[in-house]
């Protein structure tokens, strides 16, 4: 079981996700480099927070077009685990690998601070060792954070069962309309995060590798390495 | 003589800041009039932002050694040993002016600009901290004569400020972790924006500014080359403001944070090559200071041609090119032979890095432009021989009133001061921080520990090692108004607690002083002064200071801003496990004042003192409008031993919580530690006599060692143990409650409300004010 945590130029959450994998889960982790064009030997691939370059022009509009973005289409089309985290998310926007776009925070600013998420589905490679309905602390830290998609692709999501995370309040109750406490940047129906059709492709904003080790705030976000790591083991000992 | 376009004359060397005498001397270094070019380095390297030519002879009063001190001042950064062949590289710096001319920009080059000065010297940026200082957000008696226009420029200043801080930060992918937000109307036109910065290297990879063998090629990276920030330094800088300032916008810089994200990379993989003899960043004074201060140190010299430096525009002369200041740009020396390798790692992060010059032995800094010579001057005369001056120093008459009864109006015996109470809280100075730090990522790197309002200091754990660092900054204009040797003193020993209470040694310093005019006699004694406390106190400390920055000239038509010495003190901790933040725990823990002075001390200080210790307060300031006596005294031996008490505490895991009393006095810092741990409130009976029966001595009066400390109720007969052994007095004053806040003062309520209730005023406060429209 391999991960591999790709470095964008601008990526500053790789070392975070490297040592949340390597140190704190104890799974084999590697760098991918954005000019690698191949991405073989890996199991998961994370696409790491950060400003990949830059974040010119729109949050992962350049992201997209470099050659590893390539190599992780054909990683995720061909069923392997991929995680988006915060710009990673906002790269597979662009990139069409999730439905969707990001726009500014609902009050223009940037955010850093604990919010809760409620786990919405299981049934996926990255919540499969949470329970439904539970709720997780993790931080977010970011600009464009504020989904938005339209109706008909909304109805599809929540037809699919496609949204994983939304943003709560701290008992697990629903984010009233306009409430910036509970959905701080202002997202449509309070999605966090959200996954493919496949399941295998997963976005969200809030930052799990943020919350590994409790002392610096909370643990809550293991649950998503726990379960891919889980849902790979699964994977490795059935037969293809 | 060499051919520039322009003749210098000495009308144009005044125009460049040099005076007749500095002028002359320059010539006599030449042996001859310098040409236009040279004119530029002089100015800027002698400038005062540059040279230090007003400070230096105060600075070397400074501490500058102790036992774990690597690298004093002297070099990019301040270094010092933290165990496991690990090195804290740290340092404060202003950027006050370009902030206020173009506060968004200005704030972001600032912590650009002392984000390289660490990652020069071989160190990964682990923390930023920023002290900031507005004019008045708001109306009341505490914001003196400020008009409406004055409030909304205020506002509009730090908004921009914070955004440019976050901009640069949160981008670059170093957690803004802390610092102060301090509101003083003398700040109104010229705003402090001090950024300290910390980072983390091995001991045997820790990189230094000094050229090394004849013949090395010297090597530009970065960003290219533009026509923004020239003089900066010489001429925003080391310039009061004047009506005309806001016409000196394009001498601010223009920041980004990208590049120098790539540039942080590319020059810590370039420097594990092996093959990076030295590297200086462009900072002020750009590509002048980072070659003949590298050249200077190795005592060699440096031979650039100006025509391979990458540039963004077209027709730059060599003034330009030297005087650039443009941001994100590195100056190495490689060792000759293994450039290549060098360029390489350069290249896999897509920046331009080009040999422009080697390393020569005959001591000039030799500028060429397409093989033409176009300057020549021995590099350490601008890098070390610049202008020293003893300026001229005058005690001010007193600026204060004296302290004296009926100064104040105090409440009747027997009425609360709840009122005044929710009106301290809103003050902004002391309201919550969070709507500005939850703008920065406090948490990137997965270090933070203790983050932004969560403690009296920042705590970093370091993952190579069970150990963490702590980080808090500290300063009060207003004291060094009063009496600058005496609120310098104070800025130390309130540095100092703060990370105490966070459960750390305090180590190291590093001080960034702001002031007026140095050529103002007055200003010079407030410099001199606070130079004095800030060495007596560092002293009895022991915390050597390693480094730092000086700001003059910050005043606007002719109005000085409060002489404000900032302190940045670093802090160890042995286990990161024993860090304390400031908020209560649990309800029913105990609730402990602990004072460094004993009873007895504590008495007779406070009957000489207690009128001080009010009428300097934020109290009198918010409440009354009074700005007026001296600061309270100062008792280094307590401050010591309160100190070492608190890293007993700690590190024997007997407290759960500790906060140092400041800015609103023990009232303010018993409601901070509930706010710290929502829902949790306080049940408070003060019983100790102070000189005078007013409570509000009592509740707001400000004097220094003194923490609020929470612990188990079992555990109180262990805190009296060990503050016995370090002669520090203990006193039980209440219990960890819910709901209602309640102080009795002698038997009296003089505090209570709701706790939720009192909460919200002190949080929304500054968010409201910025965002009202």
């Amino acid at each position: 079981m391999k991960f591999g945590v790709v470095q964008f130029p601008g990526s500053n959450c790789d070392d975070d996700a490297y040592h949340a994998i390597g140190s704190v889960i104890g799974q084999p982790v590697e760098f991918i480099w954005h000019q690698s064009e191949k991405v073989s030997g890996f199991d998961a691939i994370i696409l790491p927070g950060g400003f990949a370059y830059g974040d010119y022009l729109r949050t992962g509009a350049i992201a997209r077009f470099s050659p590893v973005m390539k190599a992780v289409d054909r990683f995720a089309h061909s069923g392997g685990l991929v995680l988006g985290i915060c710009n990673g998310f906002q790269i597979l926007l662009e990139a069409g690998l999730l439905p969707g776009a990001m726009m500014r925070n609902k009050g223009l600013r940037y955010l850093c601070r604990q919010v809760h998420i409620r786990v919405e589905c299981t049934d996926t490679p990255f919540t499969c060792a949470a329970q439904r309905g539970q709720v997780l602390m993790a931080p977010i830290a970011h600009n464009d954070g504020n989904y938005f998609c339209e109706p008909a692709t909304l109805a599809e999501l929540e037809r699919n069962d496609q949204i994983i995370f939304r943003y709560v309040a701290p008992d697990g109750h629903d984010a009233a309309e306009n409430d910036r406490e509970a959905n701080p940047n202002g997202s449509l129906a309070a999605i966090a995060g959200i996954c493919n059709r496949e399941r295998n492709v997963v976005g969200l904003m809030p930052h799990p590798e943020r919350a590994v080790e409790s002392p610096l705030g909370s643990a809550d976000g293991l649950v998503v390495f726990r379960s891919m790591v889980a849902s790979l083991a699964r994977r490795a000992s059935v037969p293809a | 003589m060499i051919d520039t376009e322009i003749k210098v004359t000495p009308q144009i060397a005044s125009e460049h800041g040099l005076t007749p005498e500095e002028y002359a001397r320059i010539q006599k270094i030449l042996g001859r009039d310098p040409n236009f070019t040279e004119l530029g380095i002089f100015s800027v390297m002698w400038s005062e932002h540059c040279s230090y030519k007003s400070s230096r002879v105060h600075l070397k009063r400074l501490p500058t050694e102790g036992k774990y001190v690597v690298q004093g001042p002297g070099e990019n950064a301040g270094v010092v040993d933290i165990g496991d062949g690990l090195c804290a590289v740290f340092k404060i710096e202003s950027h006050n002016h370009p902030s206020f001319v173009e506060p968004f920009q200005g704030a972001a080059t600032g912590v650009g600009g002392i984000l390289r000065d660490i990652f020069t010297m071989g160190a990964r940026p682990i923390a930023v901290l920023d002290s900031l200082r507005f004019g008045p957000i708001a109306a009341g008696p505490g914001a003196g004569s400020a008009t409406a226009e004055d409030i909304a420029r205020n506002r509009r200043i730090l908004d921009g400020v914070i955004r440019g801080i976050g901009f640069y930060g949160n981008c670059f992918g170093v957690p803004t972790v802390g610092g102060e937000v301090v509101f003083e109307p003398c700040y109104s036109n010229n705003p402090l924006v001090n950024a300290l910065a910390l980072g983390i290297a091995r001991r045997e990879e820790l990189f230094f500014a000094r050229a090394r063998g004849v013949g090395n090629p010297v090597i530009y990276a970065g960003a290219k080359t533009g026509r923004d920030g020239i003089h900066g330094a010489s001429l925003l800088a080391s310039a009061e403001f004047s009506e005309e300032s806001q016409q000196k916008r394009p001498n601010v810089q223009v920041g980004d944070p990208f590049m120098e994200k790539l540039l942080l990379e590319a020059c810590l993989e370039a420097m594990r090559t092996g093959a990076v003899v030295a590297i200086q960043d462009m900072g002020a004074a750009g590509l002048t200071s980072s070659s003949s201060e590298m050249a200077s140190r190795g005592g060699l010299g440096i031979e650039i041609d100006l025509a391979r430096v990458p540039q963004r525009e077209t027709g730059m002369t060599p003034y330009e090119i030297m005087l650039s200041e443009s941001q994100e740009r590195m100056l190495l020396v490689a060792e000759r032979g293994r450039e290549r390798q060098v360029f390489e790692v350069f290249q896999k992060w897509g920046l331009d890095a080009v040999e422009v010059g080697r390393v020569t032995s005959d001591g000039k800094l030799r500028i060429l432009d397409h093989g033409r010579l176009a300057a020549e001057i021995p590099a350490h005369a601008i890098a070390e021989e610049g202008p020293r001056y003893e300026r001229p120093i005058a005690k001010p008459r007193a600026s204060a009133p004296q302290a004296k009864m009926g100064l104040l109006e105090f409440a009747p015996k027997g009425s609360d001061l709840t009122e005044n109470f929710r009106q301290l809280l809103a003050s902004p100075t002391i309201a919550s921080k969070y709507w500005i730090t939850e703008q920065y990522d406090s948490m990137v790197r997965t270090n933070t520990r203790v983050g932004p309002g969560s403690g009296d200091a920042a705590v970093l754990r370091l993952k190579e090692t069970k150990r963490a660092l702590a980080l808090a900054t500290d300063g009060n204009g207003r004291w060094c108004f009063l009496a600058p040797r005496l609120g310098a003193m104070h800025a130390v020993a309130e540095a100092a607690r703060n990370v105490a209470c966070a459960g750390a040694r305090p180590i190291a310093a590093t001080n960034c002083l702001n002031f007026g005019n140095p050529e103002k006699p007055e200003v010079m004694w407030q410099f001199s002064e606070a130079i004095d406390g800030i060495s007596e106190a560092c002293r009895a400390l022991d915390i050597p200071v390693t480094g730092g920055n000086v700001s003059f000239y910050n005043e606007t038509l002719g109005k000085p801003i409060y002489p404000t010495p900032v302190l940045g003190v670093l802090g160890l901790l042995e286990d990161a496990e024993c860090a304390l933040g400031s908020g209560f725990y649990r309800e029913g823990d105990a609730i402990l004042l602990l004072e460094g002075r004993s009873q007895e001390a504590s008495l007779k200080a406070a009957a000489k003192d207690a009128l001080n210790e009010l009428s300097s307060s934020e109290y009198a300031k918010t409440i009354h409008g009074v700005v007026a006596g001296t600061p309270p005294a100062i008792d280094l031996a307590a401050e010591k031993r309160l100190i070492e008490c608190l890293v007993k505490l700690a590190s024997a895991k007997i407290i759960l919580s500790a906060h140092d009393i400041s800015d609103g006095g023990l009232a303010v810092t018993l409601a901070e530690s509930c706010f710290s741990s929502e829902g949790l409130s306080a049940e408070i009976a003060l019983d100790f006599d102070t000189a005078n029966e007013a409570a509000e001595f009592a509740l707001f009066g400000e004097r220094g060692a003194r923490v609020v400390v929470s612990v188990a109720s079992s555990s109180l007969a262990s805190v009296r143990a060990v503050a016995a052994q370090y002669n520090v007095n203990v006193q039980p004053i209440g219990t960890v409650s819910r709901g209602e806040f309640r102080i009795q003062y002698k038997g009296t309520p003089v505090i209570h409300g709701d706790i939720g209730s009192f909460r919200k005023i002190w949080a929304g406060r500054i968010g409201s004010a910025i965002e009202a429209r």
